[in-house]
């Protein structure tokens, strides 16, 4: 039952997110652009490239989770579907996993797909891309569950982003940190499992967390 | 008789003051309740309360089955045709009514399936709501002014929806201003008074 409704959840977003077109191919058109602007701006050389590459990448992925969070439950919220996870039998908590998850496959997939190309062409070293995959794959979670709770906090506010932003920045720094750590590390030729094993404990603690409290946020705003 | 749903002096209160004090009902299965009183009065919010959207500040509302809630806003993706929406109401609630054609019909909404549902008017939308009751039936209905913007077609055929909703067994609470049900089953009245103020 519970799985039912929570991919009945994620298969309508998915449909909502392919007939918005253009909004599913911004988290592409940001790496993309970073990726091409940045060594217009900071010159070709290589070794430059390859140094700041893993902190571009991620600052792409950050900004294409950060700019959707907006309409996460805002549009549930006034067309009043949001009010129908608490008559449900599904606890709502699984559905806010459910729409981060959706949240994630749409913002943060892409991205991951396309990581491996965008480095190749700031000279990242090759031994790094499986390690810069992993960072990805570790560490988006976390910005769709953080950026989540943000969200929900922030419903009630009209015009809230500012204060999204606000909420979000400090919370996902550590994250920021360990993940172009790891890829720097592996660049160098060293091990990333300490970054990798931190940037894991992050996202567990976030797994852990913020489903309930992304859910209490949500009902103290349709109430 | 089984009992639907209870409620043991409810009581909700926002920001301090209440909106209604000390309600108790209890619901059993084939009977309807209307929910009366002036405008602000919270009968919509008793309605949502009722539903599990919002919790009582005091008392207790006790749901012996799974309610299904219709309220003033749509619950629908303008975005996705009313085939769409009706699909996911049944896999999201589970149901295994009628299939989404047959439930469009039976509202009058027959051939409209394609259709975006935000091109719809404001009364085929409260059709397409009613439609998402038949696909995936629950049997305790909470409808939040279910005449609101109908036509006398639409109006009966709340009527006829409400009618053999209770005569399968099923339990209906409902608000009403202009219109009230025309139904065989007699209708449990709940008079809200106006809103008072408590500290």
């Amino acid at each position: 039952m519970i799985v039912r409704s929570m991919s009945a959840l994620i298969a309508r977003d998915l449909r909502l997110a392919i007939r918005h077109g253009g909004e599913s191919l911004m988290p592409l058109i940001f790496l993309f652009s970073v990726i091409i602007l940045i060594p217009l701006g900071v010159g070709p050389g290589p070794n430059l490239l390859a140094a700041i590459a893993p902190g571009m990448i991620w600052v792409a992925a950050l900004l294409a989770s950060l700019l959707a969070l907006e309409n996460l439950f805002r549009p549930d919220l006034d067309d009043g579907t949001l009010e129908q996870w608490w008559v449900g039998q599904c606890p709502a908590g699984a559905l806010v996993v459910a729409r981060l998850f959706s949240h994630w496959l749409i913002t943060a997939v892409p991205v991951i797909v396309f990581a491996p190309l965008a480095a190749q062409m700031l000279y990242l070293p090759a031994e790094a891309l499986p390690v810069l995959v992993l960072s990805l794959l570790i560490g988006t979670p976390i910005l769709s569950l953080v950026g989540g709770l943000a969200a929900a906090l922030t419903l009630g506010t009209n015009r809230g982003s500012v204060l999204l932003s606000i909420l979000v920045f400090p919370l996902i720094v550590p994250v920021l940190i360990f993940a172009t750590g790891a890829v720097s590390a592996a660049a160098d030729g060293m091990s990333a499992r300490a970054h990798l094993g931190l940037l894991g404990a992050l996202l567990i603690l976030a797994i852990t967390l913020v489903p309930l409290a992304t859910s209490a946020a949500l009902r103290l705003n349709i109430e | 008789m089984t009992r639907m749903l209870e409620a043991h002096q409810a009581t909700f209160a926002r920001n301090g003051e209440a909106v209604f004090t000390a309600v108790d009902l209890a619901l059993d299965a084939g009977q309807a309740l209307i929910v009366l009183g002036p405008n602000g009065c919270g009968k919509t919010t008793l309605l949502r309360m009722l539903a599990g959207i919002l919790r009582p500040w005091q008392g207790k509302v006790i749901r012996h089955c799974q309610p299904a809630f219709l309220g003033h806003l749509p619950a629908f993706k303008g975005d996705l045709s009313c085939r769409e929406n009706l699909a996911f109401q049944r896999r999201f609630h589970g149901g295994t009514g009628l299939d989404e054609n047959r439930a469009l019909a039976r509202v009058g909404l027959a051939g409209l399936g394609l259709r975006p549902a935000r091109t719809l008017s404001a009364g085929q939308k409260r059709r397409l709501g009613l439609a998402g009751l038949l696909v995936a039936p629950r049997p305790l209905w909470l409808l939040d002014e279910p005449y609101a913007s109908l036509d006398d077609v639409g109006c009966e055929l709340v009527d006829r929806l409400l009618s053999d909703h209770l005569s399968e067994g099923g339990a209906v609470a409902l608000s009403a201003h202009q219109r009230k049900p025309v139904i065989d089953v007699d209708l449990v009245r709940l008079e809200l008074a106006a809103a008072e103020v408590v500290s």
